[in-house]
C-alpha cells in the first residue's frame, strides 16, 4: 500500500473533450470561467496513483480542524505554453498561492495530496506525494514549485 | 509569542520548541514542534514541492 506521484490517466482523456478549464479565459466549457480545483490530503496507507480517477473519502485524512474534500486551490494564473522548439512545447500550470490548512490535528501519518475538479463531478487531475506528516493543533502548507516549464505542477509536454 | 496548541493558546516561553529540515529532489520540508512536559502540543509543517508529474504528449506521425 502507497501512493504514487503521477498524472491521472482519467485526466489526459478528459483533457481532449475539454472536461476541465483552469482557465478564466478560455470559453471551452459553457460558462468561460476557470472550474474550481480542490485539493485533499491522503493517509500514507492509501493508494492513491495514475488510476486514480475522482476523489474519494476512502484513505482521506480525518481529525480536527479538516474537513473532508480539502481546500480549494487558488489559480489566479491562467494556464500558459511556451515553445521548446519546432516540433516540441510545454503547456503548464500551477496554483498561484501555496495550498494551507489551518489549525489542524491529523494525527495519523499522511503523504499524498490528491488535486482534483470539484466542478466537474472531482474528477481527479494528478497525484503529488511528499515525506509522511503529522499535525498537531498546527497548520500544514504545501508551497508550490515555481510556474515553468521544468517545474510547474501541471506539465504536459511533447519532445 | 502565542502557540496554538492541544490546550489552547499558550506563550511559547512555557513550551520546548523543535525544529527540523528535509532537503531533497522531490521537496524542502520544515516543520516545528512546541513540547510540554514531554508531551506535544503542536507540530507544524511546510512543504515546497519541486517536482511535479510529467506527462510527455505524442502526435502521430502520418504517411
Amino acid at each position: 500500500m502507497a501512493n504514487t506521484q503521477s498524472m491521472c490517466t482519467s485526466f489526459l482523456g478528459e483533457l481532449l473533450s475539454a472536461t476541465h478549464n483552469f482557465s478564466s479565459a478560455n470559453p471551452a466549457q459553457t460558462a468561460s470561467t476557470a472550474n474550481t480545483f480542490k485539493a485533499a490530503l491522503y493517509l500514507a496507507s492509501a493508494t492513491l496513483n495514475a488510476s486514480t480517477t475522482a476523489y474519494s473519502a476512502t484513505g482521506e485524512v480525518s481529525g480536527t480542524g479538516y474537513t473532508a474534500g480539502g481546500v480549494t486551490v487558488t489559480g489566479a494564473t491562467n494556464p500558459t505554453s511556451t515553445n521548446a522548439s519546432t516540433t516540441a512545447g510545454v503547456g503548464y500550470w500551477t496554483p498561484s498561492a501555496s495550498i494551507v490548512y489551518t489549525t489542524v490535528t491529523l494525527t495519523t501519518a499522511f503523504d499524498t495530496m490528491l488535486l482534483y475538479n470539484s466542478t466537474q463531478s472531482n474528477k481527479a487531475v494528478s497525484v503529488h506525494t511528499f515525506g509522511s506528516q503529522t499535525i498537531t493543533a498546527g497548520t500544514f502548507t504545501l508551497t508550490m514549485p515555481t510556474n515553468s516549464t521544468t517545474a510547474a505542477l501541471i506539465r504536459l509536454s511533447t519532445t | 509569542m502565542l502557540i496554538t496548541t492541544t490546550k489552547g493558546e499558550m506563550d511559547d516561553s512555557l513550551l520546548e520548541k523543535k525544529e527540523g529540515s528535509v532537503d531533497n529532489d522531490v521537496e524542502n520540508t520544515t516543520w516545528t514542534e512546541y513540547w510540554l512536559d514531554g508531551e506535544l502540543v503542536h507540530r507544524s509543517a511546510h512543504v515546497t514541492l519541486k517536482t511535479s508529474p510529467f506527462t510527455d504528449l505524442v502526435g502521430a506521425t502520418l504517411g
